[in-house]
């Protein structure tokens, strides 16, 4: 067993033979963010007493709701055999809404450890993870977490990685980073497994961007990893995309706090601070090099992080409109996923369409305004973006149902994924359905061990993308996992699905949905508006339609009394003070032609049921 | 006596009032209420503030009451005084409950000589009081007739038993026509409150309470919609589904109903839930409410209005005798309303009225007009002549009418 290192090396003064970068991934809940806890405590870059669960997961967000949403990287000594070695360990998010994070944090590694919850077995981001690992030409070390529950089965398990990875059972390390229980031994492992990072010293200096914060006192925060050369303080660097040039500011390591370091040699991984104000100047994937030796050809970037679903965020009071136009500012900044742009609503007003990676994504997005911002916001019916191909040849993107062109329509494209679902093998028939019924094609299907089959097919990202996991979650009781990711684009029979009050059409009611489930968008949302409209002074019709055809039919009744009628005696503090609240109501309410709509009506009724309970995938 | 009290400012233990209740104070007229915060059981329905016990405590009873009530009589009349305001006899008396008649009428009769002793009454003035049909006798009402009084409100609620028996109501059918003989026997003035849609009760039974209580041939009715009220017994039961919820479409089909009857029988209404068999027989003392008149109130949780202040008693029977016996003022709290107030509650309350509300004084209000004329809620005759003024349908969408008439 290893001692804690006595001496940590330096950065920039550390061999790249003595580094070692490794990032750990799983699947959501596996335990990564624990075994970190672990690794450092035991490195002893944060004291016993300092210690918290997940430390690594450091926004509000992020510990209320128990997942990791930011990658964190931490630079911790470890010695084995007298040596001291700098091992740089990557936590990395488990969400498939995240993955675009995993696989940039993979490119600033060597190795991975993928860890399978013991109790769990291998589940659908394990492989999803797995395959961008080793497409990443990562070594990988296969380890069993949570070892210590009674319901653990790590023979079984060890087994089924075994097999996937190729490998013996035996060589599965088996770990708890609960108790801590084998994760010295996973360090050494580390140390001795994995590869240390190449590159040239004397080469130009080349640094990967793999993560870019912005940071209220200090600006951006820039993640790198060193490939050739070294970077200084007080130096003038470039972006080689851009070819902006900045001062280095600041240079360091994150152990886990921030240490301003002498600069970052070969292999090593650290921030770095230039004063730039705006993380798109220091942008993901791309190479700083050094202004007055620059390097000839950058490293390999990574695509961009491109959004899936759509959403209207609009503010519940106009007047802060202005607000929530800063604050997205703010946020993408520090989210290069978030796009957006503004777009007008007859009934909701002024709002922006965001763009997201997916449901929790937007979820977390529109948390962190309301909270942060102190906003009320209303957000739209998700929805995926269509291609939309006119008779002339025209071609119209589709992110807002609105926008769904009125002349002749010659195609309409959907954006397309490619599933994977891991389920114990009695569920492949309640999979298969639920799939079928959802426009699904299957790809394929393989047993993983006995009892344990991944099943591959291509479907709608709209038919999965909302209430899809949730389902399958209750037909496989809570077995099946679930991962995707884009795969292309097909034609489809898709209509737009107006709904209309009093004959007005209510634009953030729209939706495009599947010829055949038109129908039941109609009567749902008709249905739930009768619900939640409350009666106005004359009938109130509500309509769906397709175009001019009408599909479903709902009438709020006209009102017919609305006086209180009671003896008050003298207390006309009373009455007034209940007028007061009718009309501070009547002030929430948003005008549709003549009818009413309180607010409420509006949230609830764009409240998909699916869009709640989403923390969790 | 609405059992939560509002919020308000501290009220002065003098009882002083700001001097800006003294403008104007000669275009308004006087008026006293007596809270009389008893009854012998209490309605399911009742969340006024009244007390079943006769010992209350803290020197709180039915037999001291009227002593305490006098009491605050000589206070209100000395705070009066010396905020300043002008002597005022009394236009109006009304003595509501609880139930007033539970007192000795010797006790009611005791208190309205102390009110008369400290302000006088005008010539020609009303003195009314609530009563149950099973807490009056003959006798009862002759004193109080030959106190002064001048008119008596019988709580009927219905003539239906099983509708009076989802009231809580003790008393039978028959009793109401009896009191209203006795009543008219002493020379009282007589008015009947009735209540409609009570949980159970059909059209033909609420056709049968109007009529029947049109048969007494009173010179008064009032209809009160059933509220159901937040901590009362009634609202329970609705709870827990022991009573079927209310349905406000049932509501206005029972308005319709008893506003054609009542006026079919030669009554007139004056405010949205009261009639009258002619302008002689509306009571004042209400309308005193809706015309933002002054007036004070006497006893616990009793409200009152002086020149646009607001103040309200504490509520309990033994806390506010405390305060009276300590020579403190009653009130537990107070508002001074602002001009911009004082102008919601006018529109509120002045809108109610047959007489309606002066167009001109609404100021942007005004630009809603057209829109309630072709929306049928108020009178297209009256709106040309200056003088907004509800429809039958208006007055069921009363409050709706004021959200669109009154300054966002
Ligand atoms: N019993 C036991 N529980 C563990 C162990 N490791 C983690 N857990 C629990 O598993 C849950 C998830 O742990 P995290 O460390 O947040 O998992 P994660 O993989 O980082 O999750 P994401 O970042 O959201 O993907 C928490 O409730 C942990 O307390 C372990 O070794 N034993
Ligand atoms: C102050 S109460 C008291 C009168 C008397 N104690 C009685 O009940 O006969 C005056 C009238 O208000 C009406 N009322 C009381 N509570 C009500 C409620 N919850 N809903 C509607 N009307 C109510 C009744 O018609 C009652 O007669
Ligand atoms: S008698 Fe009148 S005041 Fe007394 S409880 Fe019944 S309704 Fe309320
Ligand atoms: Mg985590």
């Amino acid at each position: 067993m290893s001692p804690m290192a006595r001496t940590a090396p330096v950065p920039a003064a550390t061999d790249p033979a003595i580094i070692r970068n490794f990032c750990i991934i799983a699947h959501i809940d596996h335990g990564k963010s624990t075994l970190a806890d672990r690794m450092l405590q035991f490195t002893g870059v944060v004291q016993s007493r300092d210690m918290k669960a997940q430390y690594l997961d450091r926004m509000d967000i992020e510990r209320e709701r128990g997942i990791t949403i930011k990658s964190q990287a931490v630079r911790m000594p470890w010695e084995r055999d007298g040596v001291s070695y700098a091992l740089n360990m990557i936590d990395t998010p488990g969400h498939v809404d995240f993955t675009y994070e995993v696989s940039r944090s993979l490119a600033a590694c060597e190795g991975a450890i993928l860890l399978v919850d013991a109790a769990q077995g291998i589940e659908a981001q394990t492989l999803a993870n797995l395959y961008l690992a080793m497409e990443n030409n990562l070594t990988i070390i296969p380890v069993l977490n949570k070892i210590d529950l009674p319901a653990a089965q790590p023979d079984k398990y060890a087994a089924e990685l075994a097999s996937l990875i190729g490998g013996e059972p035996e060589d599965v390390l088996r770990v708890s980073g609960k108790t801590g229980d084998g994760v010295e031994a996973l360090l050494d492992k580390i140390v001795h497994d994995l590869p240390a990072p190449i590159g040239d010293p004397n080469a130009p200096a080349r640094a990967m961007i793999f993560d870019s914060v912005y940071d209220t006192y200090r600006g951006v925060v820039t993640y790198v990893r060193v490939v050739d050369g070294m970077l200084h303080p007080r130096e003038r660097i470039q972006m080689m995309s851009t070819r902006a040039t900045h001062e280095l500011l600041e240079i360091g390591v994150s152990s886990p706090e921030p240490t301003p370091s002498k600069g970052l040699g070969v292999g090593e991984v650290g921030y770095l601070i230039t004063g730039v104000k705006d993380v798109r100047q220091s942008k993901v994937g791309d190479t700083v090099t050094n202004l007055a030796k620059p390097a000839a050809t950058s490293l390999p970037g990574y695509a961009d992080a491109k959004p899936m679903v759509f959403s209207g965020l609009y503010p519940l009071d106009g007047a802060d409109y202005p607000v929530l136009r800063d604050a997205l500012e703010k946020l993408m900044l520090n989210d290069a996923a978030l796009v957006y742009e503004p777009e007008t609503s007859a009934a909701l007003g002024f709002g922006f369409r965001v763009g997201f990676l997916g449901l929790l994504h937007l979820e977390i997005t529109r948390e962190r305004l309301e909270r942060e911002y102190k906003l009320d916001l209303i957000s739209t019916a998700p929805n995926v973006e269509y291609e939309v191909t006119l008779e002339d040849k025209k071609i119209v993107q589709v992110t807002n149902p609105s926008e769904y062109p009125t002349g002749k329509v010659a195609e309409v494209r959907e954006p397309m994924v490619s599933a994977t679902i891991l389920a114990p093998n009695e569920f492949v028939g309640a999979i298969m359905e639920l799939c079928q019924s959802r426009r699904g094609v299957m790809g394929g299907m393989d047993y993983l061990s006995e009892d344990r089959v991944e099943i591959r097919y291509r479907l709608p990202l709209a038919e999965i993308v909302f209430d899809f996991f949730d389902i399958l979650k209750s037909r496989t009781r809570g077995y099946g996992s679930l991962d995707w990711k884009a795969d292309g684009e097909q034609v489809a029979d898709l209509v737009k699905v107006d709904i209309m009050l009093q004959g007005e059409q209510v634009d953030a009611f729209s939706a495009i949905t599947h010829r055949e489930k038109a129908y039941a968008y109609g009567v749902m949302m008709t249905g739930k508006l009768r619900e939640l409209i409350p009666r106005q002074q004359f009938e109130v019709p509500i309509q769906a339609a397709i175009g001019s055809r009408i599909i479903a039919r709902e009438s709020i009744r006209a009102i017919r009394k609305d006086v209180l009628a009671k003896c008050y005696g003298g207390d006309i503090t009373r009455k007034r003070k209940l007028l007061e609240k009718q009309k501070e109501g009547k002030k929430r309410m948003k005008m549709v032609g003549r009818v009413e709509v309180p607010q409420e009506a509006f949230i609830a009724a764009l409240t998909t049921d699916e869009s709640k309970d989403k923390a969790k995938k | 006596m609405p059992s939560v009290l509002p919020l308000g400012d501290p009220a002065p233990a003098n009882g002083q009032l700001p001097a800006q209740v003294l403008e104007g104070v000669a275009d308004r007229a006087f008026g006293l209420y007596v809270h009389i915060p008893f009854c012998a059981v209490r309605c399911g329905y009742c969340d006024f503030n009244t007390y079943t016990a006769t010992e209350l405590g803290g020197g709180a009873s039915q037999d001291a009451y009227g002593g305490t009530a006098e009491s605050e009589i000589a206070f209100a009349a000395r705070a009066l005084t010396e905020s300043g305001l002008p002597p005022r006899r009394l236009g109006t008396v009304f003595f509501g409950g609880g139930t007033p008649t539970l007192l000795p009428a010797e006790d009611l009769a005791g208190i309205l000589a102390a009110a008369v002793q400290a302000w006088g009454l005008e010539p020609g003035a009303e003195v009314s009081t609530e009563a149950n049909p099973d807490s009056v006798t003959a006798e009862s009402l002759r004193v109080l007739k030959d106190a002064g009084f001048t008119r008596v409100s019988f709580g009927m609620q219905s003539a239906v038993p099983h509708v009076l028996k989802v009231l809580d109501r003790t008393h039978r059918p028959e009793r109401v026509p009896q009191a209203v003989q006795w009543a008219r026997e002493a020379g009282l003035a007589v008015s009947l409150d009735l209540i409609y849609g009570t949980p159970g009760e059909s059209m033909a039974d609420w056709e049968e309470s109007v009529r029947t209580a049109l048969s007494y041939e009173p010179d008064h009715i009032s209809a009160y919609a059933l509220i159901i009220e937040d901590g009362t017994k009634l609202a329970a039961q609705m709870r827990r589904g022991e009573v079927p919820p209310i349905d406000d479409d049932d509501h206005a089909a029972k308005y319709k109903l008893a506003d054609q009857l009542i006026s079919e029988a030669g009554f007139a209404w004056y405010e949205v839930s009261n009639w009258s068999r002619g302008e002689n027989q509306e009571c004042r003392h209400n309308l005193a409410y809706w015309r933002g008149d002054d007036w004070w109130g006497i006893g616990p949780g009793a409200h009152s209005h002086v020149g646009g202040v607001r103040w309200w008693n504490v509520k309990h029977p033994s806390a506010y005798a405390g305060r009276l016996a300590a020579g403190d003022s009653p009130a537990a709290g107070r508002e001074t309303l602002d001009p911009e107030t004082r102008n919601v509650e006018r529109v509120l309350l002045e809108s109610r009225l047959s007489s309606g509300i002066a167009i001109g004084t609404l100021g942007s209000g005004r630009t809603a007009i057209a829109g309630l004329i072709a929306d049928g809620l108020i009178e297209p005759a009256s709106a040309f002549a200056g003088q907004l003024v509800l429809t039958l349908r208006g007055r069921l969408l009363a409050d709706a009418v004021v959200r669109r008439i009154l300054p966002d």
